[in-house]
């Protein structure tokens, strides 16, 4: 049986995460209320806003069970505001409601605004490629975040003019970038393999 | 590196869907729409009921205006300008807003043509009210479409008419066989190219938000399930009697829209919803819709 993963569809990109997935033969379910999170097999949360995302959390009674989740070694992907919800430190934004599990600090919107965002081609380490072990893909940042601190057990899997924008700790993968608005599927199939 | 590219554009305009876009005029109502859930902002001089009472001509907002929400708010900031000035467009380029509409709701300021919006940087997003208006406006660069809806009435028929035509157009084009393709796009009066696009993915090639009367959680919550990809409120939220409340109940009903013992739980108690209006009663010169070509 195909496994199957959840999508956090509060709000944001999550229908472009979950052709992503379909794409990579997994089950999809969207995931907006408590009840949804039943016998998922891995968890997506994706691009969006995370004020928006995090307010919701809170008010669907999700951000515990889905914090439970990311502890119970349950692969999870986060991308851009996903990266923000699972950061356990940031700086500027000390109260803003997140699941905070991943031992990393993020600063929001830290290329700038809307104008200044881009898409470039990142070199990845863990994910096949090059005899290197690494993965040319192509990263789209859309006033994307930025890793400036990782804790103990957090592997940086890419830089960005040399800060992290691509981190695991353990069953938890966090992008700053966006590969569901590109064909790229390996972070996809990560979930999957896990 | 690249940027400005239409990946990007409309990469940001993904990242809003499921959202919620709310007209705001001062830094502080900023703060209350970002508390509320706001995905973003639309910095204004005046919300558009206040627009259709002032009369006369309604520009761009003083840049002041949107800097000061722009540092007040961390999501995205977006502003109008009006139809074909591209040098307003110009200038909030280089304020660094994250999204520009060009907008019916200001007086337009070329009567025949829309802005390039392919030259720019910044995103656009545009107001259509059937396929093939919504397709040129796609030609001409913007990254993103709404509904016009009639805009500070809060009477979302207009809203629900304009959404309908899109739709049920996009559904007679995918039925069409081959070789009527390329009369659909004669007689709507769109590019072929991105006609056959739209055909080929069932949908608009770019998001398409609900705008222009919208007033209730119900009413949000009536435009997702007709298709869209999230609203824009105007008037409706600051010109209710509990702004702060109604607008936490309408970012809810859009992620809820289809959970209607939640939309009865949220819907009560939230005050007084905007004086509305009766489109009939609004002459035909005064209706902003009819503004763009």
């Amino acid at each position: 049986m195909a496994r199957c993963i959840g999508v956090l569809a509060l709000q944001g990109d999550f229908r472009e995460h979950a052709l992503s997935l379909e794409r990579c033969g997994a089950s999809v379910r969207e995931i907006r209320t408590l009840q949804d999170l039943d016998g998922v097999d891995g968890l997506v949360l994706p691009g969006g806003e995370s004020t928006v995302m995090g307010r919701l959390l809170t008010e669907e009674g999700l951000m515990e069970p889905v914090r439970a989740l990311c502890r119970s070694g349950m692969p999870v992907l986060g991308t851009c505001a996903g990266m923000i919800l699972l950061a356990k430190t940031l700086p500027e934004f000390p109260d803003q409601p997140r699941i905070g599990c991943l031992d990393i600090s993020v600063v929001r919107n830290a290329f700038g605004r809307q104008t200044d965002s881009f898409s470039t081609e990142l070199a990845v380490s863990g994910f096949g490629g090059d005899e290197k072990g690494q993965r040319t893909v192509q990263a789209v940042f859309i006033r994307a975040p930025i890793v400036q601190d990782t804790g103990e057990g957090v592997e940086v899997l890419s830089c960005f003019e040399g800060r992290p924008v691509a981190v695991r700790q353990k069953n938890i993968l966090a992008l700053a970038f966006h590969p569901e608005l590109t064909p790229e599927l390996c972070f996809h199939r990560w979930l999957l393999e896990q | 590196m690249e940027k400005g590219s239409l990946l990007l554009k409309g990469g940001l305009a993904e990242m809003l869907k499921g959202g919620v876009i709310m007209d705001v005029t001062t830094p502080e109502q900023a703060v209350i729409a970002e508390k509320a859930g706001a995905c973003a902002v639309m910095a204004l001089e005046r919300v558009p009921s206040d627009i259709r009472k002032a009369g006369g001509v309604a520009r761009m907002a003083d840049p002041d205006r949107v800097t000061s929400i722009m540092k007040a708010v961390s999501i995205p900031v977006m502003a109008k300008v009006r139809i074909g000035h591209i040098v307003e467009a110009r200038i909030l380029e280089s304020l660094g807003v994250d999204y520009i509409d060009e907008s019916e709701v200001l007086t337009p300021a070329d009567d025949c043509y829309h802005i390039d919006k392919r030259k720019f940087s910044v995103p656009f997003v545009c107001g259509a009210r059937n396929l093939g208006e919504a397709l040129r406006r796609i030609a001409e660069g913007a990254a993103m479409i709404r509904t016009k809806g009639e805009p500070g009435t809060g009477n979302v028929v207009e809203a629900v008419r304009h959404c309908r035509i899109v739709l049920g157009e996009i559904r007679a084009l995918c039925a069409l066989p081959e070789e009527e393709v390329a009369g659909f796009a004669k007689e709507h009066g769109a590019p072929l190219e991105l006609v056959q696009k739209t055909r080929e993915l069932g949908r608009l090639p770019v998001v398409n938000f609900a705008a222009g009367g919208i007033a209730t959680p119900a009413d949000a919550a009536l435009m997702m399930e007709l298709g869209c990809d999230g609203v824009f409120v105007g008037s409706g939220i600051f010109k209710s009697s509990n702004p702060a409340a109604r607008a936490r109940a309408i970012v809810s009903a859009v992620t809820h829209f289809r959970d209607y013992k939640l939309l009865a739980e949220i819907s009560t108690n939230l005050g007084e919803a905007m004086p509305g209006l009766d489109i009939a009663t609004i002459p035909a010169e005064e209706r902003m819709q009819e503004r763009g070509w």
